[in-house]
């Protein structure tokens, strides 16, 4: 078994230029990031990601309060943008990078108007306790099904 | 539902010396002796990792003449990533979902433009 075994990778292909597709991920992360996967208390108004290496990603909740979800470590545009995930499961900001894990995204053009993006979230086990309440959270909102329901709707109409 | 074993796992993998024998085992089974070798730790030590990574799923033993070998818990790792399987599967959808969306948008925007050009000229 390999280093695998902890991280986990996933590939979607998207019907638009490189530049357009690293624009929607990171200038409007809001836009798309599902509603459900937040750590606040109160809801989420707006999901922020800092253009910039060691810039912050992080959610704006409706009470006012920011929970910071990491850091920014690579940001290359239009290719590539490496983030740290520093959640705990107490929704909690831990600032030890030795417990933080990563998630690279890479855009590869594959043609002028069509992009391969690949995401790796690795060192999945470095994360220490309590991920059950994250989890929990975000599966037992039920919001999920809505959220892309919402978005296919939209897609449609557009 | 996995929820409680996943907590279990990362809480067992909280631990430096505890993920150092978990990775030792990526490259296959091994005996508690050569688990323990080069660890800082004692043997009895490491015998109490092993017992609770194996509450937790995360490697599985087995008899073997006098000895016990143990391996990864190919199942049980499995749980602790489909949790991120999931997350990362619907947020790239409602991801690739916008980026279409707002794609066709402007290419719609962009072809009526030339358009109302010749509307107006």
């Amino acid at each position: 078994m390999t280093s695998s075994d902890t991280s986990v990778s996933k590939t979607v292909i998207v019907n638009a230029p490189v530049e357009h597709v690293f624009e929607v991920f990171t200038e409007r992360f809001d836009a798309w990031w599902p509603r459900s996967h937040k750590i606040g208390k109160a809801d989420l108004q707006t999901a922020v990601l800092e253009r910039r290496e060691g810039g912050r990603w992080y959610e704006r909740d409706v009470d006012g309060s920011e929970c910071e979800w990491g850091r920014v470590l690579a940001y290359a545009p239009p290719s590539r943008i490496a983030l740290s995930w520093h959640l705990t499961g107490n929704f909690s900001y831990d600032p030890d990078p030795a417990r933080a894990s990563r998630v690279d995204v890479a855009f590869h053009a594959e043609t002028a108007s069509r992009t391969r993006v690949e995401l790796v979230h690795s060192q999945l086990d470095r994360h220490g306790e309590g991920w059950q309440k994250l989890r929990e959270m975000v599966s037992s909102q039920g919001g999920w099904q809505t959220i892309l329901e919402g978005f296919v709707h939209e897609a449609q109409a557009a | 539902m996995v929820t409680y074993q996943s907590d279990l796992q990362l809480d067992a993998l909280g631990d430096r010396t505890r993920r150092a024998i978990f990775e030792r085992l990526a490259q296959g089974p091994l005996p508690v002796a050569e688990i323990a070798r080069g660890l800082p730790v004692s043997r009895p030590a490491v015998s109490q990792h092993l017992k609770v990574l194996k509450s937790a799923r995360l490697v599985i033993d087995r008899a073997e003449g006098t000895r016990r070998v143990y391996q990864h818990d190919a199942q049980g790792i499995a749980l602790l990533k489909e949790y991120f399987e999931k997350f990362w599967s619907e947020a790239l959808d409602a991801f690739r979902i916008e980026a279409e969306r707002s794609w066709a948008e402007k290419s719609k925007q962009r072809a009526a433009r030339p358009r109302e050009r010749k509307k107006s000229s």
